[in-house]
């Protein structure tokens, strides 16, 4: 291998995280944090496409930060969650598409909050403006074949958009075919979210300075978990409709309640608990820029589990009709914005660490 | 701040892992504890922010330490690098406490890992931290918090204050206000005086000026000089310090681990004239790089500059700062600031020297120099294929050796004897051990070790 390899700088951002990095791979102390610095060691010079790679394999623990002899005030200046937070955000926004929505929700909270109003609009107009069917619960409301038309098509769209991302970003990190053990490594990294263990399973930096909790860890699993299983929730529900031919309602003990309840409860619950952690955080050690960006796409997320379980809860009562809407709003702007927001998160890490399971294995 | 008006149980002077200790093991055995730590929150920990492991000795397998590594293995190895300069009494007392300090370690929160990826030779002996020194003085200053030890950041102590053996107080800077700290005992654990260049270029002589020095700019010595001045007992010997070969374009201070350069047994080095000086291939990096700090700093301008080719720019841990890279051996002699014709005649005359063998980088491969002066005894490959490469090397102060002198308790010895309420801990202290050289995580060890002893000693003593 030569060490010169023609390196070009695509932006500021990529030519200060590698000298970060440069720095990092001369140090090593971090190596037992989590799977960014043995990936450094790996390699001795680092072209666009390994910082990118690096940049979504790094899952912001902070451990490093506080460990690094070479933060500021030192001249090195070190902060390589934070420039890899920046190289992160700008991957997204670089393998977005279409372009034109790149970057829109992931920086600032204001779009968010433009587009939910937006969904939620719709969504009233349509409760308000249409007759009432002669559908049983929310079916009364919107039809089903109504709400299969709305979203279906927001559902599939966004997919597509990631996965045309995601296929970018394989080209760009050297992506190789993947096998069934890189899945099975890049998949339990996600169940536990090793890499917010610290290492050794004391977990991350967040909250509370340079002391260690794993607050962080179980929150995010709470939304994560808890989403996944909304999202069963609505897939047991869909094919109850179409293969068993039971049509909602529901009855609370039947799979679609269970899993939407439970998920629903875990996502209010470990969402409100990120923001409240975030909150305490430091924000230099994350993407300044994109702070308010997740701040308020981590509101959504709650506020779609909450409007659910509340929705839920005034089942008979005159607020079904407005609580539909709004949850059904929520849901539809959290559909659209993902691929766009910091929701697209989910999908780099996981080829991240796929890509990653291969240069081990 | 008002606090700081009590009387103290216990003052500790410094805030790196010798202070932190001693101030863990005496809080936690009740005594009202303050830090005096004369770095600001960003830099404190002294030297201890830049180690990375803590030489233990162990009779069977002990957290991430393999096999064993007993007394008389380890006593060995320190005798071996410190030719004999060392106090074998207190020597055996840090090698034995060792292995109980570990678990100790950990119980304060410190966590250790495997050693990382090119320093599998200290797997056996060194325990690493994980995420380094720094992260063992989190640690610890997380501990020293929870048990209510008070901390004052930029609390730069002038004077100690001892009237017939007996300790009172100290005057001390804190944000640019003078301040007397009363004690009942006191814990100098403030580090040797490398960061001291004036100090040191009365040591060494001027050339001190162009030396770097590797860790922090806050051990300046001034409570080692004031306690000398005060009549205590030293040790070591006060012109010497350990220096290593480190990247030129290194920070003036707290450059650190990252400014080292292993490229050394893979190149030739010349001086400022183009001229080779010793036999770069001796032995393997991690037992020679030690000696290269006082090769270089006895050569004109304290100056040295590292050249290799293609072939071995792969061999070596990457450095901070990327080579100084050219097409031909005069360009980068021109490049380095050197005589481009004498540095080729130099590579020239080593390449002639060179013989057929083949090359082993990970083991002394006995592929040597014919005919040169200074020959280079392994890994002498010729250095023919562009582009080539080189580093400047210039020496990097680690630690100084001058120190108190102390007892077994830790405690300080004056004029009239053994003091009464006095005890030293860490590098202020080390030089009664390690006398000379260099043992890697050892400064960890004493520190660990003596920091412990002086806090409990002095906690004994208060309460």
């Amino acid at each position: 291998m030569s060490y010169e390899i023609p390196i070009l700088p695509k932006s500021n951002t990529l030519a200060e995280a590698r000298r970060q990095v440069e720095i990092c791979n001369a140090c090593r102390y971090c190596e037992g944090y989590c799977a960014v610095f043995p990936a450094i060691t790996r390699q001795r010079a680092f072209a666009d496409g390994d910082l990118t790679q690096l940049a979504n394999l790094c899952h912001n623990c902070q451990g490093c930060y506080h460990a690094c002899q070479y933060t500021a005030p030192h001249e090195f200046a070190l902060n390589l969650p934070g420039i890899l937070a920046d190289v992160r955000q700008e991957s997204w926004d670089e393998y977005a598409w279409p372009q034109a929505f790149a970057g829109r929700f992931q920086r600032r909270g204001t779009p968010i909050a433009l587009a939910l109003v937006v969904g939620l609009a719709l969504l009233f107009a349509l409760v308000t403006a249409l007759p009432a069917t002669d559908g049983l619960g929310f079916y009364a409301f919107v039809s089903h074949s109504l709400m299969i038309a709305i979203f279906a098509p927001a559902f599939l769209a966004p997919m597509v958009a990631i996965g045309v991302g995601l296929r970018r970003y394989w080209c760009a990190v050297g992506g190789q075919p993947i096998r069934f053990a890189h899945l099975r490594h890049a998949v339990s990294a996600v169940a536990t979210m090793r890499n917010l263990g610290g290492g050794q399973g004391q977990g991350c930096n967040f909250e509370d300075g340079d002391r260690f909790s794993n607050k962080r860890r179980i929150a995010h699993q709470l939304v994560m978990y808890g989403f996944l299983l909304c999202f069963a929730a609505t897939s047991s529900a869909t094919l109850m409709h179409y293969l068993l031919d039971i049509q909602a309602p529901y009855e609370i003990f039947s799979l679609p309640k269970l899993l939407g309840l439970t998920g629903g409860l875990m996502m209010s619950v470990g969402a409100l608990w990120l923001v409240m952690l975030k909150r305490r955080a430091d924000r230099k050690l994350g993407s300044v820029r994109a702070w308010g960006g997740e701040m308020a796409f981590v509101l959504l997320l709650g506020l779609t589990g909450f409007t659910g379980l509340w929705l839920y809860a005034a089942t008979g009562t005159p607020l079904v009709a407005p609580l539909l809407a709004l949850h059904l709003g929520a849901v539809l702007t959290f559909f659209l914005i993902t691929p766009y927001s910091k929701m697209v998160h989910g999908f780099y890490r996981l080829a991240a660490l796929v890509r990653d399971a291969q240069s081990i294995t | 701040m008002t606090k700081l008006n009590a009387l103290w149980d216990l003052v500790v002077v410094g805030g790196g892992n010798a202070a932190l200790c001693a101030a863990i093991e005496a809080a936690e055995l009740g005594a009202s504890v303050v830090i005096l730590e004369g770095a600001p929150r960003d830099y404190r920990g002294g030297n201890s922010r830049h180690t990375r492991n803590f030489r233990c000795m162990h009779q069977g397998p002990l957290s991430v330490l393999t096999d064993i590594y007993e007394e008389e293995e380890y006593f060995d190895d320190l005798l071996r690098v410190t030719k004999g300069e060392t106090d074998e009494h207190l020597a055996r007392l840090a090698i034995r406490t060792s292995e109980s300090c570990l678990p100790w370690m950990e119980k304060q929160g410190v966590r250790f890992q495997p050693s990382l990826s090119g320093t599998l030779s200290l797997s056996r002996t060194n325990a690493f931290f994980l995420g380094g020194g720094k992260a063992l003085v989190n640690a610890y200053y997380n501990r020293a918090a929870d048990l209510g030890v008070t901390v004052i950041y930029e609390a730069q102590v002038t004077h100690v204050d001892i009237q017939d053996s007996v300790f009172s107080g100290v005057t001390c800077d804190i944000a640019g206000v003078t301040q007397l700290i009363e004690g009942k005992s006191v814990v100098l654990a403030s580090g040797g005086f490398q960061a001291d260049l004036e100090w040191l270029a009365r040591a060494w002589g001027p050339a001190a000026k162009n030396f770097l020095i590797r860790g922090t700019p806050y051990n300046r010595g001034v409570v080692l000089k004031d306690m000398i001045d005060q009549g205590a007992e030293t040790v070591g010997d006060p012109t010497q310090c350990h220096a290593v070969a480190i990247d030129g374009r290194a920070p003036k201070y707290d450059g650190g681990i990252v400014t080292r350069l292993d490229c050394v047994p893979f190149s030739i080095v010349v001086n400022r004239d183009g001229q080779r000086f010793y036999d770069e291939g001796e032995d393997v990096w991690p037992k020679r790089y030690a000696i290269w700090g006082r090769l270089v700093a006895a050569q004109p301008d304290q100056v040295a500059y590292s050249i290799i080719d293609t072939k071995s720019i792969d061999a070596f841990m990457p450095s901070v700062f990327p080579p100084i890279q050219a097409d031909t051996i005069e360009g980068l002699g021109q490049k380095l600031g050197i005589s481009g014709t004498v540095l080729k005649s130099t590579v020239e005359a080593f390449n002639a020297a060179c013989q057929e063998g083949m090359f082993h980088g990970n083991e002394l491969d006995g592929l040597t120099t014919k005919g040169l002066t200074p020959s280079k005894t392994n890994w002498a490959r010729p250095i023919t294929q562009a582009p080539f490469y080189g580093y400047e090397l210039r020496p990097g102060v680690t630690f100084t050796y001058l120190g108190l002198k102390v007892d077994e308790t830790a405690r300080v010895t004056g004029a009239g004897g053994r003091m009464k309420n006095v005890w030293a801990a860490g590098e202020i202290m080390a030089g009664s051990i390690l006398g000379q050289g260099y043992l890697a995580g050892f400064g960890m060890t004493i520190g660990t070790v003596f920091g412990r002893i002086a806090g409990k000693e002095a906690a004994a003593h208060v309460l």
